[in-house]
């Protein structure tokens, strides 16, 4: 996996033109373009992408968390955009300690992340600051622990 | 499960009423709690969660090949479009290219996938809004695709056919002519049932400007497949991000403008014309002879003959199916159109022979979330034919 500052996807180079502080990494994998947006600057780099004329992200296509217990900070929330017009992909990536794992929600940009912010909620214990309805929304209101944690057995607690 | 209901402001008299999680027009365990006002609903929150079985979280407890048989029981109705997705996401993860015979095989197979699934929902749909006979017709003739299935993997529902780096088997002899008697007899049996509802007057009736989902609304709640484009917005996977081969196919995404239950029906019904077409194709396409798997030690298993006769076969044999084998360390999403919509994997591998996280992008997970906006304001009858066109199977919604 390379990673390094890059200017080489437009993108990105949009994104670094209009806030150098809203990218700390670029990523390239297999095609892929992933960025790394620290956590303060996610809900304003959001607006942009979704926003911006030539940029036109305005599908918000899935949230996911993957957790990298015991490493700190251990949760990476990916956010996949999707331009409808122009057949482009973006993945966003946010890093969240353990101790602190909030992060803005992004429903005024796309409101189909409602449910994908409570599932991150539910199984992982993301939690997402102005979210409307934070609820747990697979499993069972009154669970406890977060099941899709590492640190969550495969069997769960008997 | 408990769930708390804000009632709307100043709505005394309002009552809320529990449809499902035991309900036939549900599809499954699908729990909507209506706030009726008289029979209006005024507000409908689907409840969800009750056949949750944790596959995301069983999935980073096996091997890659292991995790392909947990996607067959995502999205049950079309269990090759999760095997493919799956494999697709993993292959990009390897950086593996599938031979054109296999591409070719599982473009024919999921798009009778696509024909066998849109059948169900025809059929289910047409029963919710009592149209019986329309069932009958369906069934008989997703029967048929079945049996081809059956014919090939060995199995009618979880086939687990398509596996890292091309196909399970070699399909038998004779299958293509199968799969012929069955493509040529489906256009006379569409013809039938449009015949028996596109101009039947209950039938518009039930679903004519009912369930009115704009494009703006569509693409904020990201709604994908049929709902989507039933709203107008040519977006289809297939087109848009090709895999496996498809822009070598001649096909038309099927849009409509309306935006309400029976433009998604008039969508899936036109998208089982253009599938009939596409498998077609795929039967022109397919060579008589070549392989079904790439050539890719110790990560894709060697021929039967191979394994037996050298020693190198034997060995990778062995270890591809005690160990595993392990992915580059990074992550990948893969999209591909199921016939629900746009259904994704995200896999990360960390190096070992297990995924570290897979994230399945369920589409009638994302469209049930716009079902508030269909039903809100209608009657509760209404409620079920949006349910119907929403196309939702409960087995991926709760993963």
């Amino acid at each position: 996996m390379e990673s390094e500052i890059t200017d080489k996807n437009p993108v990105v180079h949009k994104l670094r033109e209009w806030d150098a502080r809203a990218v700390t990494e670029v990523i390239e994998f297999r095609g892929e373009t992933t960025v790394l947006v620290p956590r303060e600057h996610l809900q304003r780099a959001a607006e942009y992408l979704a926003s911006e004329p030539s940029l036109r992200f305005s599908f918000l296509s899935d949230i996911t968390t993957v957790d990298r217990f015991p490493l700190e900070p251990r949760f990476e929330v990916n956010y996949h955009l999707l331009s409808l017009d122009r057949r482009e992909r973006l993945r966003l990536k946010v890093r969240l300690g353990g101790s602190d794992p909030v992060v803005h929600s992004v429903i005024p940009v796309w409101p189909t992340a409602n449910w994908h912010e409570r599932e991150n909620f539910d199984l992982f214990g993301i939690r997402f600051e102005g979210h409307p309805d934070l609820r747990r929304i697979l499993m069972p209101d009154d669970w406890e622990g977060y099941p899709l944690r590492k640190d969550y057995p495969v069997e769960g607690y008997r | 499960m408990t769930t708390t209901i804000e009632t709307a402001a100043g709505a005394a008299q309002t009552m809320v009423l529990n449809m499902g999680p035991q309900h036939p027009s549900t599809h499954g365990v699908l729990r909507v709690v209506l706030e009726l006002d008289g029979e209006i609903v005024v507000k409908a929150q689907p409840v969800i969660g009750y056949l949750h079985t944790g596959i995301e979280k069983s999935c980073e407890a096996k091997t890659y090949s292991q995790a392909i048989t947990l996607t067959d029981r995502l999205d049950y109705l079309a269990p090759l479009s999760n095997n493919l997705c799956y494999c697709l996401a993993v292959e990009k993860l390897l950086g593996l290219e599938v031979p054109k015979r296999a591409q070719y095989i599982r473009v024919l197979l999921t798009e009778l996938t696509r024909i066998g699934s849109h059948l169900v929902w025809l059929g289910t749909h047409a029963i919710d809004l009592g149209a019986m006979s329309v069932f009958l017709y369906t069934f008989r003739e997703r029967e048929e695709i079945m049996k081809i299935f059956e014919f090939v993997s060995g199995q009618r529902m979880m086939t687990s056919y398509f596996r890292i780096g091309g196909l399970a088997l070699e399909p038998p002899p004779g299958w293509l002519d199968h799969v012929s008697r069955v493509i040529d007899a489906l256009p006379g049996h569409v013809d039938e049932y449009e015949d028996l509802l596109t101009t039947n007057r209950i039938w518009l009736g039930r679903t004519q400007g009912i369930g009115i989902l704009s494009a703006s609304d569509a693409i904020a709640m990201g709604a994908s497949g049929p709902m989507l484009r039933g709203s107008g917005v040519a977006y289809d996977v297939r087109k848009a991000f090709p895999y496996s081969s498809y822009d070598e196919f001649d096909f038309e995404v099927q849009t409509q403008t309306a935006g309400d239950c029976f433009a998604r029906y008039q969508v899936r019904v036109a998208e089982i014309r253009e599938s009939i077409k596409i498998v077609r194709q795929a039967m022109d396409k397919i060579p008589a002879e070549g392989p079904i798997r790439t050539v890719a030690p110790g990560i894709v298993p060697p021929s039967r003959e191979e394994m037996k006769t050298s020693i190198e076969g034997l060995i990778y044999h062995f270890k591809i199916f005690t160990e595993g084998f392990a992915p580059p360390p990074g992550e990948v999403y893969q999209v591909i159109e199921s016939p629900r919509g746009e259904l994704g994997f995200f896999v990360a591998s960390d190096g070992s022979a297990k995924p570290y996280r897979v994230k399945v992008r369920a589409p009638s997970f994302i469209n049930l979330q716009s079902l508030s906006k269909l039903a809100e304001g209608r009657l509760i009858a209404d409620v079920v034919a949006c349910i119907g066109t929403t196309d939702i199977v409960l087995g991926e919604v709760d993963r």
